[in-house]
């Protein structure tokens, strides 16, 4: 049998707004992921050691505070730092073309901006777990 | 007549439609049309009467706009004080009439600009202020006798209206004389906003020491906003942030009477703040039936004399969860909708939102288009001429009798839990909020709902033209500085027995607020002063349910 998918869903820093965070838990469920949700005000380093003790396939930040800069690199970095090289980071927020260019370019998944489908999330974190077992 | 209707019902039923349900923003069945049928038995001049009068649901004054027209309040706030001075300026010489302040991230929870949780997140949604030297700049130029002030702050609002008051007291203008709103909502930061500090009896305490100190020495304050602008962002039904705006509001007045304090007393500070939002008639019915159901609430249960209790006066905000990143232009039609549906219910404010705002903190350009929209409806649109026209219409006053019944069932359920903070402890509040969130985005996805620009009528490779406000890292190495150099300047035996007094009184049951002042003009930080408090009160932690 296929093993469920495992996603942190994490929010970070002072950033209160679980709208999409709670949205998004719950598609990934119903999607039939194993979904673990971190509630508020984590820091990234809460974020990675949540992450290795649940043992996550992936982790899905979502972020509306305008701190993305700060929190997606430190988590890479703290990734890396733990040994997380198969964990996939991904997120949504209120990020802008160039910024996405540039977290991806550093090692972050795709990131969802404002708008994007829920499906389209659910099929891309998918897609990622086929491609990994080839 | 009768019959006329049954011939109606026939032919309508038999007519073709373009889908199968029709719903409001809020996922109810929509009447096909209103009919006298409807209100059967409804006592027109019992529930509607005329305009300043009980249960005031036309308006809580007699002629309305034609006396004076809504506050334009546009919401600003990002950078350093003196960014948001210069945007507050600039909206005042563009007609603005009342000021409202937008704070950042570490502000609102209370954290100092330089503290390791704010890293990042200094002045981006909004102005950074750590203590009075910030403060003194924000309002600089600015003769606080001259404008109403708005401030958007809930956790440390004690201290951020400590702050006002010092400047006052610096600008040489008597509390007396200061008129503006905190907006002071803890319960729907537990419920929505999420920007809680302390857990809710200490949070609730803090409350009413604030009403009890400025109906002595800042009578003409509004001291709490319950707001249900946050709760409807959050994804809540209309008849959800209705009903759980006013069950916030009477928690409030009931904390505020078990302290001794007379109802009649404090009752005419408290303002309301609501979301107007797509559907147009569901909002303009939830707004009447506010006014309505605050009205008999305060005179029939809580016993108000003075009919300024009875009165529901709200500050509306269009609602931002509704504009689209894509097609960023249509956000202006947006909110020109929205905003004349707040105008249609009776608002005493307005905040009309930027086009920009789903991609950055909004532009001046943006800004100005948004402001000019409420010039446009006040102006052009002959709509401020008369009041509430849409009362008597079948389908409006049924609607508004629905959302008052809906907003009972759901106080029914509230009371039946133990009251709000119970309720939000069982996160009442948070699942139901939750779950209609999760069944709109849900009909946006399955295309049951357009939204224009995202999942019809797209535009490919749509790129964004519109010019963004950018925040720099300058801002939060500036801030940085300036609490460096005021921990530097200040008298700090003063700063340490200023914080001890502070516990103690928490400790105890002496009024918070003459101490946080005292701490104030010592420029004592906004972190520290929260800090002190912490150790006293404890933090809230939510359970982390989706």
């Amino acid at each position: 049998m296929q093993q469920k998918i495992r996603v942190l869903v994490a929010k970070a820093g002072l950033d209160g707004h679980d709208r999409g965070a709670k949205v998004v838990a719950a598609t990934f469920r119903d999607a039939g992921f194993e979904v673990i949700y971190t509630g508020l005000r984590q820091t990234p380093e809460m974020i990675v050691t949540a992450a290795l003790q649940e043992d996550v396939d992936v982790i899905a930040l979502s972020i509306l505070s305008g701190a993305h800069m700060t929190v997606f690199p430190r988590l890479l970095k703290l990734m890396k730092e733990q040994g997380l090289d198969d964990v996939l980071l991904t997120g949504g927020g209120i990020i802008s073309d160039e910024e996405v260019k540039k977290l991806m370019d550093m090692g972050t998944g795709r990131l969802f901006q404002p708008g994007a489908s829920l499906h389209e999330a659910v099929d891309y974190i998918r897609n990622w777990r086929m491609a990994q077992r080839h | 007549m009768d019959d006329m209707h049954k011939r109606w019902a026939e032919a309508a039923k038999k007519s073709p439609t373009r889908q199968a349900r029709f719903i409001t923003a809020s996922g109810e069945e929509v009447e096909l049309m209103g009919t006298p049928g409807h209100l059967d038995g409804f006592d027109y001049e019992k529930e509607v009467a005329v305009p300043g009068e009980f249960p005031y649901t036309r308006g809580i004054h007699p002629n309305l706009y034609r006396g004076r027209l809504w506050t334009m309040r546009q919401f600003a706030g990002f950078g350093t004080p003196q960014d948001t001075n210069k945007r507050f300026k600039f909206l005042l010489e563009h007609g603005q009439t009342g000021l409202s302040v937008a704070f950042d991230l570490p502000t609102l929870m209370g954290r100092d600009a330089d503290d390791p949780l704010s890293e990042g997140e200094v002045g981006l949604c909004g102005v950074s202020i750590s203590s009075l030297r910030d403060m003194e700049i924000l309002f600089d130029g600015i003769p606080l006798d001259k404008v109403s002030t708005s401030m958007t702050i809930n956790s440390p609002a004690m201290i951020l209206l400590a702050f006002y008051l010092a400047v006052a007291e610096k600008q040489g203008v008597p509390w007396n004389k200061l008129e503006g709103t905190i907006q002071n909502d803890i319960l729907k930061e537990y419920i929505a906003q999420k920007e809680y500090i302390f857990p809710p009896k200490p949070s609730m305490r803090i409350i009413v020491d604030m009403m009890e100190f400025c109906q002595k020495e800042v009578p003409r304050w509004n001291t709490v906003s319950v707001s249900g602008y946050h709760i409807r962002e959050a994804g809540s039904t209309a008849a959800q942030e209705l009903a759980f705006t006013l069950a916030d509001g009477f928690a409030y007045v009931e904390a505020a009477m078990e302290r001794g304090m007379d109802v009649d007393s404090f009752a005419p500070r408290l303002s309301y703040f609501f979301n107007s939002h797509n559907d147009f008639f569901e909002e303009i019915a939830k707004f009447r039936a506010a006014r309505r159901i605050y009205a008999k609430r305060m005179r029939d249960k809580y016993g108000a004399k003075d009919e300024r209790s009875w009165k529901l006066r709200f500050h509306t905000q269009t609602a931002g969860a509704t504009l689209t990143a894509q097609q960023p232009e249509n956000n202006i039609a947006r909110v020109a909708f929205q905003a004349l549906a707040g105008v249609l219910g009776g608002t005493q404010s307005l905040h009309t939102n930027s086009m920009d705002e789903t991609l950055a903190l909004p532009s001046a350009k943006a800004v100005k288009i948004a402001l000019r929209t409420q010039q446009i409806i006040a102006y052009e649109t002959g709509v401020p001429h008369t009041v509430d026209p849409l009362a008597g219409s079948f389908f409006v006053e049924d609607l508004t009798n629905k959302m008052e019944a809906r907003a009972e069932e759901y106080f029914a359920r509230i009371d039946d839990l133990g009251g709000v903070i119970p309720a939000i402890e069982k996160g009442f509040f948070q699942k139901e909020i939750a779950r209609a969130a999760y069944q709109y985005q849900n009909e946006i996805e399955n295309n049951d709902r357009v939204i224009v620009g995202v999942n019809e009528f797209r535009e490919a490779d749509e790129k964004i033209e519109i010019p963004i406000l950018q925040i720099g890292p300058e801002v939060e190495e500036g801030q940085r500085r300036s609490l460096k150099d005021i921990r530097a300047i200040r008298n700090p035996q003063r700063v340490d027995s200023l914080l001890a007094d502070l516990k103690s009184a928490a400790e105890g049951n002496r009024n918070l607020m003459p101490i946080l002042v005292d701490c104030a003009r010592a420029y004592v930080t906004v972190g520290e002063m929260i800090d002190a408090l912490k150790e006293v009160f404890g933090e809230y932690v939510e359970p982390a349910e989706f």
